[in-house]
């Protein structure tokens, strides 16, 4: 089958050939139009094939010459260039406008405003589920124990292995890096120091925080996401269970729970780690690694990395189930949440942790 | 020609695991016809459809549309064929990430090499074909409701013009009045397109208002392939039962119901 061609004879445009979709990745509109101009009327006689865009097309030369000047259709065009005729797009199709300062001044005031306002709701359901974790403390019988145990199952001994080998191998980083350095002032011995203060102190807790909200923080989105998108979370509402003591305690208090134990586990295995690492680099035998790590280094290191764990939990179960509480009806809005979810639970982990260096330092120890 | 069925099962077997939904189906449908799919609940509806469309391997059995087999392993030939039909899934299966104009402009970038302005003011036009205002077509789909999700999925399973649609329940979930009015939609685009439509239904009333043929599926097969009137006469418990129950004799016009008396 030809393509369609356009010819004038005897002052009307003879349009022949297919005028399907295809035929407009290469016709020319505008000089088609341009020719149209001089003709009278439009015969479709020779038309051997027309869809919705060829229907169009011929509408809207029509429309330039005036109406109802098309002639030769068969029943079956005829019928669908009614249909198009009845659905042209509006004349002036609205086009779209640029952007001017105000306009960006406006939408500047609209994200920070909605900043706001999202932080303000966070802060609100961080105050709702805190005081259902106080109902739940005062009524330990309100307590779902079953959901608790099966969340501490999955948020704290799954994780087990990936934040030991995780910590294993930041205490290894630390002996080979620190050693390095140390080495030319003739001070390896040090290492064991630099090792266990960063490890206790920081890189312990903060890694296994990041990991987990990695892990579990997503997965809370995740899951409260689409019980919200598939409306389960409405149909507790209904039956009066309340989402927050039924869902969100039991992860959040999981957290609570598991986190401070994974970061002593982290804390050992990355000591363990080090001490193996500064014994096969510099020498230092286990039993003076040891020697030196509890006379040199102060407990409350340790008590400084273990008072923020609880700390952190609460932030990423807290961020969490907020996200997953805020998805909407579509899936789109699940997997954008997901990611906000884990991007925010580690950025506002990272900030706490330094609200907690200065704390710390003020308090001195 | 045209006396050939534009879309031939013969001996088709789907099954899941151990659970066999077609069993030797055979089914023609014929050019520019509107064949409404009926059978229970789990008669393997959706699942010819999915088979048809070739989103399903079945175990066996020849499906050609258009003379040619969908399992060909030739993906241009596929494509080809695709080009030359469009599926409405039950809910419109939009994607949410675009909006409802570039949800119908995706077949035409995907297939075609058109400029831009010529793809939304085609989009633009079939987007007001199947019924939605022009501000819908900016709209996202979790914006819209459930029947207008609908329209758009037709609407995007028309954009190429294709020779078939299959369309899955367009009609459930939809209030008796959207669901009517959609019904007259398809009919009114059947004509002026030129369309075969392939519709699994529930709803009697489409099947009285815009199937040229109902094909009933039961017992893993075609149980019978005809014109409403011969539905009725149709024996088989099941068969009359669907078309001789309460709901039934509601949706029947006048006309029918006279002649089954």
């Amino acid at each position: 089958m030809d393509d369609a061609r356009f010819e004038i004879a005897d002052g009307r445009l003879l349009v022949t050939g297919r005028l399907t979709i295809e035929v407009f990745e290469t016709l020319d509109r505008a000089s088609t139009r341009q020719m149209a101009q001089e003709a009278q009327g439009i015969d479709i006689a020779g038309l051997t094939q027309m869809d919705t865009s060829g229907a169009w097309f011929l509408v809207d030369l029509e429309q330039r010459l005036g109406a109802g000047r098309i002639t030769g259709a068969s029943e079956a065009q005829d019928q669908l260039i009614a249909t198009i005729r009845q659905n042209m797009p509006p004349k002036d199709a609205v086009a779209t406008k640029s952007l001017g300062l105000t306009d960006h001044l406006e939408n500047l005031g609209r994200r920070v405003a909605l900043g706001g306002r999202n932080a303000l709701e966070l802060i609100s359901f961080l105050g709702q589920v805190m005081a259902t974790l106080a109902r739940v403390i005062i009524h330990p019988r309100q307590l779902r124990l079953t959901s608790v145990v099966h969340h501490c199952q999955q948020v704290g001994v799954q994780a087990v292995p990936i934040v030991a080998l995780m910590a294993f191998l930041i205490g290894v980083v630390l002996a080979f890096q620190g050693s390095a350095q140390l080495r030319q002032f003739g001070a390896e011995v040090f290492v064991v120091d630099l090792i266990s203060i960063s490890i206790l102190r920081e890189l312990g807790i903060l890694l296994t925080a990041i990991i987990v909200a990695g892990r579990s923080g997503s997965a809370f989105t995740a899951a409260i996401g689409s019980m919200k998108m598939r409306e389960e979370i409405d149909a507790m509402r209904t039956l009066g269970l309340d989402p927050v003591a039924i869902l969100i305690v039991p992860r959040v208090l999981a957290l609570i729970i598991m986190l401070p134990a994974l970061g002593l586990i982290a804390n050992i295995s990355g000591l363990i780690g080090g001490a193996m690492m500064s014994w096969i680099e510099l020498g230092v035998s286990p039993a003076v690694f040891q020697s030196r790590l509890v006379s040199n280094t102060d407990v409350w290191h340790f008590n400084v990395g273990m008072i923020k764990a609880p700390f952190f939990a609460l932030i990423i179960g807290i961020i969490g189930c907020y996200q997953g509480m805020k998805v909407g009806g579509d899936a789109e809005s699940l997997g954008r949440l997901t990611s906000a979810s884990v991007v925010m639970a580690i950025f506002m982990v990272i900030v706490v942790d330094a609200l907690f260096s200065i704390f710390f330092a003020i308090v001195g120890v | 020609m045209t006396d050939d069925p534009i879309i031939r099962v013969r001996g088709l077997v789907t099954s899941f695991g151990t659970n066999v939904v077609h069993d030797g189906l055979d089914l023609d449908v014929k050019r520019g016809e509107v064949i409404g799919v009926v059978g229970g609940s789990g008669t393997g509806k959706s699942v010819l459809l999915r088979a048809i469309v070739g989103l399903l391997k079945p175990d066996a059995g020849q499906i050609e549309v258009f003379g040619e087999s969908v399992r060909t392993n030739d993906a241009d030939s596929y494509r080809a064929l695709r080009r030359r039909w469009g599926v409405m899934f039950q809910d419109g299966a939009l994607f949410s990430s675009l909006n409802v104009r570039q949800n119908v402009e995706a077949p035409m970038r995907e297939q075609l090499n058109l400029d831009d302005d010529l793809r939304a003011l085609l989009a633009g036009i079939k987007v007001r074909m199947v019924g939605l205002p022009d501000k819908a077509q900016d709209n996202y789909p979790s914006e819209l409701s459930g029947g207008m999700r609908k329209r758009a999925g037709f609407a995007r399973a028309i954009a190429l013009d294709p020779e078939i649609v299959f369309l899955d329940e367009p009609t459930a979930g939809l209030d008796p009045i959207g669901a009517a009015a959609f019904d007259t939609l398809i009919k009114q685009l059947q004509k002026s397109l030129g369309l075969t439509v392939f519709l699994v239904t529930h709803d009697l009333d489409s099947l009285h208002a815009i199937c040229d043929r109902i094909a009933v599926l039961a017992d893993k097969k075609v149980l019978a392939v005809g014109t409403m009137q011969e539905m009725l006469d149709v024996d088989h418990p099941w068969v009359q039962e669907y078309f001789h129950g309460p709901r039934a004799r509601a949706a029947m016009p006048l006309a029918d119901l006279k002649e089954t008396e």
